[in-house]
């Protein structure tokens, strides 16, 4: 079976190291968070101003004043900071993140990024803070199914959608397999419930697989 | 300038913006957003209006119900497209509202430009992308950037926790955001605020935003309001 999106949260976490700056993006990554023990100290970023975010708010926890980049109600953890939206913004530009996990309309062989906009006839642009997340993260890690509703795939040979960032996607963790961006090429790093001759039957990317 | 001036009313505070003004609201959603220095400036009816702010007002209120009062012709922001943002969206969709999409950083980063006598930067943002299409690019180190100019507010409306007499301000939580940046970046930086202490009664150590960004400040009863939903 492919990976549903809570296993796709935690194979994620699998891969952030203990200790880790990191900023999950709005919406599927938000669900990393629930695959960090606390006992491996990673300090959750939010753009809009805070270092130390906890899990979201419920019942009397909720302050209006203190949310995520999706606007939810979260808390605080012993430790946060808070901090202006330039201040959280250089922090991203600036490579103080270790990782930021981001989802997905496309991710280029060459790990161009499109998730702001489908260019769609009527559909307003909104690109909040993925662009800056896109490119000033050490590794940014893209969370999505590999394939659209409609079967196309969405890791492919060149972006159709408006980019966000040229050549800053690190890996593109995926229902089907994981796959890391290389200078050579589009490396698979792990599959689920599938082979490489079947990705590659569906896929137009090359893919790189490693001699053992 | 002169040490901040404390207002009575949100009313007299908003009186200097004109028509035409460009004009900071700050916020991020509701959080930090300035509900009764809006709500005294649809009041007060100025028009023309280039807003600059992170979203494009949500629900009816607040920064939405300025668009809906027809006093606004531009917003720049970063993330118009909300589920409650159907303000905006009818009006956008209309053509009656001009939109200039910046990347979050970037509005932070051009205003605090503004604020700190920056003539332009390069930033690494948006290269390869349709926001930097038509605008200079370099490289330096072997890296791309795009020149990115300042965004001066006439007037900025904001939010803060606390402020003194003299206008030194504390922010709380989340809440603080775009803030401190918007204070420095406009002509007139007006303020609203839960609490007003005495000089002195802010620990210095603690103040956010110095009082010399800060012109007038106004005190208001904390507003309700429900965020879920609001996204």
């Amino acid at each position: 079976m492919p990976l549903n999106p809570d296993q796709l949260a935690a194979r994620v976490a699998q891969d952030i190291e203990p200790g880790s700056f990191v900023n999950l993006g709005i919406g599927q990554p938000t669900k990393v968070a629930d695959h960090l023990p606390a006992e491996i100290g990673v300090v959750l970023h939010t753009a809009n101003g805070m270092l130390g975010m906890g899990p979201a708010a419920v019942g009397d926890e909720v302050d209006p004043e203190l949310t995520n980049a999706g606007k939810v109600p979260v808390t605080e953890l012993p430790g946060a900071a808070y901090f202006h939206h330039a201040d959280s913004f250089a922090m991203m530009r600036g490579g103080h993140l270790d990782v930021c996990v981001l989802g997905a309309f496309q991710v280029s062989a060459s790990g161009d990024l499109a998730n702001w906009d489908t260019g769609a006839p009527g559909s307003i642009p909104a690109v909040g803070g993925a662009m800056d997340l896109a490119i000033g993260a050490k590794r940014v890690y893209v969370m999505m199914t590999l394939f659209a509703k409609n079967g196309s795939p969405k890791l492919v040979p060149t972006c159709t959608y408006p980019l966000t960032g040229v050549g800053c996607v690190s890996r593109v963790y995926t229902d089907h397999a994981v796959f890391e961006i290389t200078p050579d090429g589009v490396r698979v790093l792990e599959s689920f419930d599938t082979s490489v001759e079947e990705l590659r039957a569906r896929l137009e990317v090359p893919l790189v697989v490693d001699v053992r | 300038m002169s040490k901040a001036q404390i207002f009575a009313s949100p009313d007299e505070a908003v009186s200097v913006v004109k028509d035409g003004d460009t004009v900071l609201v700050g916020g991020f959603g509701f959080a930090g957003m300035p509900f009764d220095l809006i709500d005294a400036l649809i009041r007060q009816g100025a028009g023309d209006l280039t807003i600059v702010s992170n979203n494009a007002g949500n629900g009816d209120v607040g920064l939405a119900a300025l668009l809906k009062a027809g006093q606004v012709r531009k917003v720049l922001c970063s993330f118009p497209r909300q589920v409650d943002s159907y303000v905006f969206d009818d009006l956008y969709r209309r053509g009656e509202i001009e939109l200039e999409v910046v990347p979050q950083g970037n509005l932070a980063e051009r205003m605090r430009a503004a604020g700190a006598g920056i003539g332009a930067f390069y930033c690494p943002t948006g290269v390869g992308t349709p926001l930097a299409e038509g605008k200079e690019t370099r490289t330096i180190d072997g890296r791309d950037y795009v020149l990115e100019y300042p965004i001066k507010g006439d007037v900025a409306l904001i939010s803060a926790h606390t402020a003194d007499t003299m206008g030194n301000l504390v922010y709380r939580k989340t809440a603080r955001n775009f803030g401190p940046v918007m204070a420095t970046a406009a002509t007139t930086t007006v303020v609203q605020v839960s609490s007003i202490v005495d000089a002195g009664q802010i620990d210095p150590e603690v103040v956010v935003t110095p009082s010399i960004y800060v012109d007038r400040v106004v005190q208001v009863e904390p507003r309700h309001y429900t965020v879920q939903g609001a996204r």
